[in-house]
């Protein structure tokens, strides 16, 4: 079984300021928009290399959309940042009417994403974000896995024309992707190959997946588990062909399990090919307080879920 | 003909553009649209500095948002007579298939409109990104927008009034339509808003009133000055103390007519008090 190597703990969102530093350099036209967290969004080097095209804002969610939407108008490829709970629930209607119904090329990047924002508890840690991106007319929606990854794909976004919504997340967690890699919107990666059952993971959970195939091998389990950076557009053909050889599926995302890739999966399977899946995923709930590991334990969403997860698939089939 | 006497005509030819409309699908918006049509004429024919055609960027021409998508019949006639798109495609108005959707939308690539609009209070954040985006490509030219004075209600707005002022983003002229009506009845009725002008000031911006906001003169005159206090570090604000349903005696001064389309009898009445000038679509 192919094993990947963890380069050393990093966060995804370094990866976003990583990748925006870049754009910066290389795309005039980039700008970026900030609602008073820089530090947390990763930021400050852009803000430091180009501030005539930076834009703080301020603690004013849904002006920095509009705002967003309108430097578009005169060829500016606008990124705004804030948390993802502030990037979407808050300032839904903006991203409808001024972005997606308009056609804009504004890139939304969420950082904080889902449990693992840890601490400051359910207010902040949206859970139902994908959902609400996924279901926007013209929405691309990418849920990257680590800071390599997060980087490209930051980089890759910029020469996408549409609106898309870019969540990556707080804590640092396993830097296992090729750094400088060609992010492909909408490609799914296959990262092992496998034949008892398939394993379809986005965002933190794509490590945990890893781990997961990793000890279901030990257990003459056959687990192929695919990075599914790109929840819209869906890589359908790779889904299709993966399950076609598996016969069962387990989604694994931090977030509800309505709305989320789970249900996006199931949407393609049920219209093609009807297949056994299990959910790893929030259980329409809300989070809570406490450390990142801590939460992604008590909710089910790591390594040893997803074990179970498919250790119910199988039997299935 | 002199000048005046065109842009006379065609405020009465856009009155009538706007009661056909509403009345031929019996929806829309007649009165804030008459509410507004002098503006509208006077803007897009003696104000704004517009390139010929339409490119979305707009670089190089002043440019325009309306916030308070609602009024769409007045921005569809007056865009149409400007030559945006030919004047016969008003009769498309909130049909099925249309570019002339019932809130403006750029989806079905209607020149002349640059972002959708109709859910309240988002227009003058995007204008405010447009003026931005002016500075960085170092176009010299303006930024124009209209918003509802009940639309001020929307909490968006003042997040961008503030931000305004913050960014000193000086090539934008904001006008307020106030008219002192909205759905449910008088704005001071539904949510008393007190002081605008005192409330632009204190957020930092230029303001200006024109008294009589349906007079093309005073309209002309008070805009012309508006353009004279860009430049200067602030943002400018237009109140524009306009009467809701002008031109058409029975709509006038009340709220009625607000999301109400006429039916045959009063169309006929309203068109009589406004004869065919440039010629109906």
């Amino acid at each position: 079984m192919k094993t990947y190597t963890n380069t050393g703990n990093k966060d995804t969102r370094s990866g976003f300021g990583a990748g925006l530093t870049e754009l910066g350099q290389t795309n005039e036209n980039v700008v970026a928009l900030c609602a008073d967290l820089i530090g947390s969004l990763k930021m400050d080097d852009f803000k430091k290399n180009h501030p005539e095209r930076f834009f703080q804002v301020g603690i004013a969610e849904a002006n920095m959309i509009g705002i967003a939407a309108g430097l578009t108008i005169g060829g500016k490829i606008p990124f705004t940042g804030t948390f993802a709970n502030f990037s979407t629930g808050r300032v839904y209607d903006q991203i409808r009417q001024s972005v997606a119904y308009s056609d804009k090329n504004v890139k939304i990047c969420a950082s904080h994403a889902g449990l693992t924002l840890g601490e400051d508890g359910a207010t902040h840690q949206i859970l139902e974000d994908i959902g609400l991106m996924k279901m926007l007319p013209g929405m691309t929606v990418i849920n990257t896995c680590d800071y390599n990854q997060t980087k490209a794909a930051t980089i890759a976004i910029a020469d996408h024309h549409g609106p898309v919504y870019l969540r990556f997340g707080r804590p640092s967690v396993p830097n296992f992707t090729p750094e400088n890699q060609n992010f492909e919107i909408g490609k799914a990666i296959q990262l092992t190959e496998g034949n008892d059952v398939t394993i379809l993971a986005t965002g933190h959970l794509v490590w945990e997946a890893l781990e997961a195939a990793k000890s279901l091998n030990e257990q003459g389990i056959s687990a192929e588990v695919i990075n599914i950076h790109t929840i819209k557009p869906l890589d359908d053909n790779a889904i299709l062909a993966s399950v076609k050889k598996t016969g069962c599926l387990v989604t694994a995302e931090e977030h509800n399990y309505l709305g989320g890739l789970g249900e996006s999966v199931a949407r393609v399977l049920s219209q093609h090919h009807p297949t056994p899946q299990e959910f790893v995923a929030t259980q329409d709930t809300f989070g809570e307080s406490g450390t990142p590991a801590q939460l992604m334990n008590k909710y089910g969403l790591n390594s040893e879920a997803i074990v179970n997860a498919v250790k119910k698939v199988v039997t299935r089939k | 003909m002199s000048d005046s006497k065109h842009l006379e005509e065609l405020v009465i030819q856009v009155r009538r553009d706007i009661l056909r409309m509403v009345h031929k699908v019996n929806s829309g918006h007649p009165g804030g649209s008459l509410g507004c049509t002098e503006f509208f004429v006077a803007l897009y024919n003696k104000i704004m500095d517009r390139k010929k055609g339409f490119d979305m960027d707009g670089i190089g021409e002043d440019i325009f948002f309306l916030s308070n998508g609602h009024i769409s019949p007045v921005f569809y006639s007056v865009l149409a007579r400007a030559g945006y798109f030919p004047v016969k495609e008003l009769s498309t108005f909130r049909l099925i298939d249309s570019r002339l959707q019932g809130h403006p939308t750029t989806h079905e690539g209607l020149p002349g409109v640059r972002v959708a609009s109709g859910s309240l209070g988002q227009g003058m954040s995007v204008a405010l990104g447009a003026a931005q985006a002016k500075k960085l490509n170092n176009d010299t030219h303006l930024v124009y927008s209209l918003h509802g004075d009940g639309e001020l209600q929307e909490g968006q707005n003042w997040e961008a009034i503030m931000y305004a002022s913050a960014k000193k983003v000086d090539n934008i002229i904001s006008t307020i339509d106030l008219n002192g009506q909205q759905i449910d009845g008088a704005t001071d009725d539904v949510l008393p808003m007190g002081n605008i002008k005192q409330k632009f000031e204190a957020f930092g911006w230029i303001v200006l009133e024109i008294k009589d906001g349906n007079n093309l003169d005073a309209i002309i005159k008070g805009m012309k000055e508006a353009k004279t206090k860009t430049g200067h570090g602030k943002p400018v604000c237009v109140l524009l103390h306009t009467i809701m349903g002008n031109g058409v005696d029975f709509m006038m001064h009340t709220h009625a007519w607000h999301g109400k389309a006429p039916n045959d009898e009063q169309l006929a009445v309203g068109l009589a008090q406004n004869a065919e000038t440039i010629g109906d679509y």
